[in-house]
């Protein structure tokens, strides 16, 4: 049934609808519309006997959530910014270990300058943990995903992070159809974990590791998210046979049939990508967009099969490497190596910049006729204003910090809850 | 054979070995059927208090718990010397995450085994005092304050002994460790207004508070199993020797964690939601200096003089603990 719902709602419902049986809540802009939900959905008791831990901290999340998984319980819990770095350590914890823990990220820029608007800094400052990242391009797409994460993350005995773009997803009110309790159930198969705390068969977990064997232990988490490569297409296929719609996967390709420029994006932005696409496409550009689901595991041969046609590709990313370049971009020029396809980096979206048509536009035809810059493009950089900022900084012995002078200069004011 | 010496094992102490016992008095430890939870082939140092303190401990919760006992632990050296890979001492099902989670993934295994209706399992966490009174601070009291099902036990050796003897929060002060050198006009770590675990637990009100030394282990042992007939959160401090730490002779752990007693050093109480309910009384009070003195890390107060002034000081807070406690 369609109907008009939040994003963070239509998650909290779909979470729900899993059963999951302890769930870790810390709140944290723009994610805690999902745990508000989903703690009234406990409390309401109709999740059974699910306990809804409010913990003292998303490092305190996380670890009770390492706890809870290990003695076999589905465990759910969600975070963004500055909480996925608080609870960095307990994800590689929970990686290595081989926890299914499944987590919503709601996309958020990291600090400082403490920003609570969408970007992708938080997930891919994650992007080596251990982790499967999976990345949603709609509301609709980030619920359905959580049914397949519970499914993956079990089935391999892996966490698996569904990200979503803080705001722009988790706070848009839009029609979708929520996965029905009665469908989850009967479509996703119960918990049976690889590995339990249990009196009547003790094992530990957990010990010291040292050179003689570490090596293959982490071989063995890099296998196993290679094996997510296979896992992933299939239960996204399984996915849509039961609910009848497509969702998840590696990677989605729109219009680039014989495109000489393709664009590759994660999350909501693909959208208003698909939007320009087709206006240049009418306007006679050869162009297209592929929307990369799932960034761990890298699906790098499905990434040179999808781009090596093209002669430019722009990878359009929410986040960038400070002092390298782009994240994304390296991945794909990996997965593109020895083929003479170029690669341009575009940082865009920063902290909530509107990520317009109007912009992506001249930047895609900038693209196609290869007035492009090979470095790093920064979209809708007010290049004046960093250079005033720079002179003005260097002349003077103490000039302070820059992100309130650039407040100053542009006489804004930066405003929002935390 | 004509007849068998008896020996009073502790010498010195008020305790007599199990076997003098009626069985139904007995020690867990004296108990055949106790089931050496940390079993042996550790690599401990010689004397180790803390592997002491925990075989008490979890033996005895193990027996209170009929063997449905679950532990998680933090990182130190009870973790390290009990696990090395492929390695395991932990005869029950036991979770090492990290160093400062321990209480939080303890919660986490109470939730499951809650939301699973197991209500028939018990769970400990444990760890040092850097794990317990530093790093897990905050996990500590989130899992304190929502009094989640959890037995909490620190092994205080008052300071990073695994990581090479570096001062925590729990280290007392003028004590030598590697961050806290005996050198400069006040050697030895500073007088600062101490950080007592305990009493913070019993801020929390939680059910049930106590301390314990590696000296009476009987206590130890009589604490923990009244612990686990309680649910909710719950706390043991106990106070363990570290030879390597605190340079004393591996055959004194138990004397050494006595004089801490005898002196008022270390208040041995328990407390019941915030109040304190008994504690144990020193029999043959001491001066400090007779704790002091057999610890290479407060030799500096000995040599090249006498430091009165600070062993005054060091008195004084023993002093107060006698008085604010009733030791006496």
């Amino acid at each position: 049934m369609l109907r008009q719902i939040e994003g963070s709602r239509a998650v909290a419902e779909t979470v729900a609808a899993c059963r999951p049986e302890v769930i870790c809540a810390y709140p944290i802009s723009p994610q805690t519309h999902i745990v508000e939900g989903l703690s009234q959905i406990v409390k309401a008791g109709e999740l059974g006997t699910c306990e809804f831990l409010n913990v003292e901290s998303e490092f305190a999340a996380m670890s009770a959530c390492i706890g809870a998984s290990a003695a076999g319980a589905r465990t759910y819990t969600a975070t963004a910014s500055q909480g996925l770095l608080f609870m960095a350590e307990a994800l590689y914890n929970a990686s290595g270990l081989g926890l299914p823990i499944v987590m919503t990220v709601a996309n958020r820029a990291i600090g400082a300058p403490i920003n609570i608007w969408n970007d992708h800094s938080d997930a891919m400052s994650q992007r080596d943990s251990g982790w499967i990242q999976l990345y949603a391009e709609t509301n609709q797409e980030a619920a359905d995903l959580h049914v397949q994460a519970f499914e993956l993350a079990e089935e391999l005995s892996l966490p698996v992070m569904v990200c979503m773009d803080g705001f722009i997803l988790t706070h848009a009110v839009e029609r979708l159809e929520v996965p029905a309790p009665e469908q989850v159930a009967a479509h996703l198969p119960p918990f049976v974990p690889r590995q339990l705390l249990d009196p009547d068969d003790p094992m530990t977990i957990g010990a010291m590791v040292g050179p003689e064997a570490f090596t293959e232990v982490k071989y063995l988490m890099h296998a196993k998210q290679k094996m997510a490569l296979d896992a992933i297409p299939r239960i996204a296929d399984r996915f849509e046979s039961s609910f009848g719609r497509p969702s998840g996967g590696l990677l989605r390709s729109y219009r680039c049939d014989d495109a000489a420029t393709v664009v590759l994006a994660l999350g909501s932005v693909l959208g208003t990508i698909e939007d320009v696409v087709d206006e240049l496409r009418e306007d006679g550009v050869s162009i297209g967009a592929v929307g990369l689901k799932c960034f761990r595991p890298y699906p790098l041969e499905e990434v040179r099969a999808a781009l090596a046609g093209a002669e430019r590709v722009v990878v359009l990313e929410k986040a960038f490497a400070v002092g390298a370049g782009g994240i994304v971009g390296q991945n794909v020029r990996l997965a593109l190596s020895g083929l003479p396809t170029r690669v341009h980096d575009v940082v865009a979206g920063l902290g909530g910049r509107p990520i317009t048509g109007a912009s992506l536009r001249t930047l895609f035809l900038d693209a196609a006729a290869d007035r492009l810059d090979r470095g790093l493009t920064f979209l809708d950089l007010d290049r004046e204003l960093v250079e005033r900022e720079l002179r003005r900084a260097g002349d003077l012995a103490r000039p302070g910090p820059h992100a309130e002078s650039i407040l100053r200069q542009i006489g804004a004011v930066a405003a929002g809850p935390v | 054979m004509a007849g068998r010496e008896i020996k009073f094992f502790q010498t010195g102490s008020f305790a007599v070995g199990g076997r003098l016992l009626d069985p139904e008095q007995r020690s867990v430890q004296s108990d055949e059927r106790r089931s050496n939870t940390l079993t042996s082939g550790h690599r401990a140092c010689q004397g180790c208090g803390e592997a002491l303190g925990a075989r008490y401990t979890l033996d005895a919760a193990m027996r209170a718990s009929g063997g449905r006992l679950i532990a998680a632990n933090a990182t130190g050296c009870l973790e390290v010397f009990s696990t090395p890979y492929p390695e395991s001492s932990w005869q029950l099902p036991w979770i090492h995450s990290l160093f400062g989670n321990a209480p939080a993934v303890a919660t986490g295994v109470a939730a499951a085994l809650k939301a699973k209706g197991r209500d028939d399992v018990r769970v400990i966490g444990q760890g040092g005092d850097g794990g317990t009174v530093d790093i897990g601070m905050g996990c500590l009291s989130g899992m304190f304050e929502r009094n989640d099902d959890v037995l909490f036990v620190c092994y205080d050796n008052e300071g990073y002994m695994n990581t090479g003897v570096q001062r925590s929060g729990a280290t007392p002060p003028a004590a030598r460790t590697a961050t806290t050198q005996a050198v400069g006009p006040e050697p030895g770590n500073v007088f600062g207004q101490g950080k007592s675990a305990p009493l913070i637990a019993m801020a929390h009100e939680i059910p049930y508070v106590a301390t314990a030394t590696v000296a009476d282990l009987r206590d130890l042992e009589a604490k923990v199993e009244h612990a686990m007939t309680l649910r909710g959160a719950r706390y043991i401090h106990v106070l363990v020797t570290c030879p390597l730490g605190w340079g004393s002779a591996s055959r004194d752990t138990i004397r050494i964690a006595r004089l801490a007693c005898e002196t008022g050093l270390f208040p041995v109480f328990e407390a019941a939601a915030g109040d304190v309910t008994s504690v144990t009384k020193i029999r043959h009070r001491l001066p400090v200096q007779e704790y002091l003195r057999p610890q290479k890390r407060y030799a500096h107060l000995f040599e090249p003089e006498e430091r009165t002034d600070v062993i005054a000081r060091i008195q004084s807070r023993a002093d107060r603990n006698i008085e604010r406690f009733g030791l006496l």
